[in-house]
């Protein structure tokens, strides 16, 4: 049977392709938002895991936060890209030191 | 049986995805994979029993958030092939990374017994109601103990939807755009004429 260990390894496994996404497509910031969706969606695998195994609804209650947070992040983080690309007319990473920090 | 195959079709389906998603040469393709992920997913809360959450992910991310990226990927004209110059240079550092970051994880799980973690509510009190569905036990949940969090999300989603239009929108010339204040202040009599014009006689405008 099936057990925990199993989903929080697919979990972990799907935590650090989304770390690996953003070290490899550093110029790429579509792609770098796209493998913040990946963690998220590691951290809602675990949490339902959890919340299944261990007979506690709770982890389900905070699967719903995180999903709000990267509905919320992922429009925030395009819409900050569009005016980015207005603006510059790029969307590379490594040009972005317009505020010199 | 069926369960542990489909756990491992799901599972290798996940994986490979989310490794298309961030090895893919076009950006769409990416897109694409990443909604693959999150059947995939959305599958494996399934086979767990959390139904609810199942649903939700494949509407919000697959329906909102995946739909949303398409449309920036295609709206966007970027060249793509020259932001992918640095792959191949930062692949050994990525991949050092994350590896160090898996073996940790996974000895994180070895372990995760060894110590006196303790795991759930230990009352009881959010555990899945008797003979009540999924969604029947999380909403008996959500709208009494988590009310106010449940209500300080849709604040956040309320903030995040008013920051994306005000960031994004933008006043444009050559346009003629409708001025609200300038229509309400508009009165017929200032606006109509009644006349009755004598036969013959032309109409003084």
């Amino acid at each position: 049977m099936i057990g925990i260990e199993h989903y929080v390894v697919v979990s972990s496994i799907l935590f650090v392709l989304g770390v690996l996404g953003i070290f490899l497509n550093r110029k790429n910031v579509i792609v770098i938002l796209m493998a913040i969706e990946l963690i998220l969606l590691a951290v809602n695998i675990n949490l339902v895991a959890f919340s299944a195994f261990l007979g506690d609804l709770t982890g389900q209650i905070f699967a719903m936060f995180v999903l709000t947070v990267a509905a919320g992040e992922a429009a925030i983080g395009l819409a900050i890209l569009v005016i980015y690309f207005r603006g510059r007319g790029t969307i590379a990473v490594d040009d972005v030191n317009r505020m010199k920090g | 049986m069926i369960q542990v195959l489909a756990f491992y079709l799901f599972a290798a389906l996940t994986i490979a995805s989310a490794t298309l998603v961030i090895m893919a040469r076009n950006p769409v393709h990416s897109v694409l994979w990443l909604i693959v992920a999150f059947f995939n997913a959305a599958g494996l809360m399934v086979l767990v029993g959390a139904e609810f959450i199942a649903m939700l992910l494949v509407i919000v991310y697959v329906g909102a958030v995946a739909v949303l990226f398409l449309f920036v990927v295609m709206m966007l004209d970027i060249d793509f092939a020259e932001l992918r110059a640095g792959f191949v240079k930062n692949f050994p550092l990525g991949m050092l990374i994350a590896v160090v970051l898996a073996a940790e994880l996974v000895l994180g799980i070895g372990a995760y017994r060894a110590g006196s973690l303790e795991l759930g509510t230990p009352d009881g009190s959010a555990a899945p109601l008797l003979g009540k569905s999924n969604i029947e036990s999380i909403g008996a949940l959500l709208y009494t103990k988590y009310l106010f969090l449940f209500e300080s999300a849709g604040i956040i989603l309320l903030v995040a939807m008013i920051g994306a239009i005000v960031l994004t929108h933008r006043e444009r010339k050559g346009t003629r755009p409708q001025i609200i204040s300038k229509q309400v202040r508009r009165r017929p009599e200032d606006a109509t004429v009644n006349v009755k014009p004598e036969v013959g006689q032309g109409v003084q405008l």
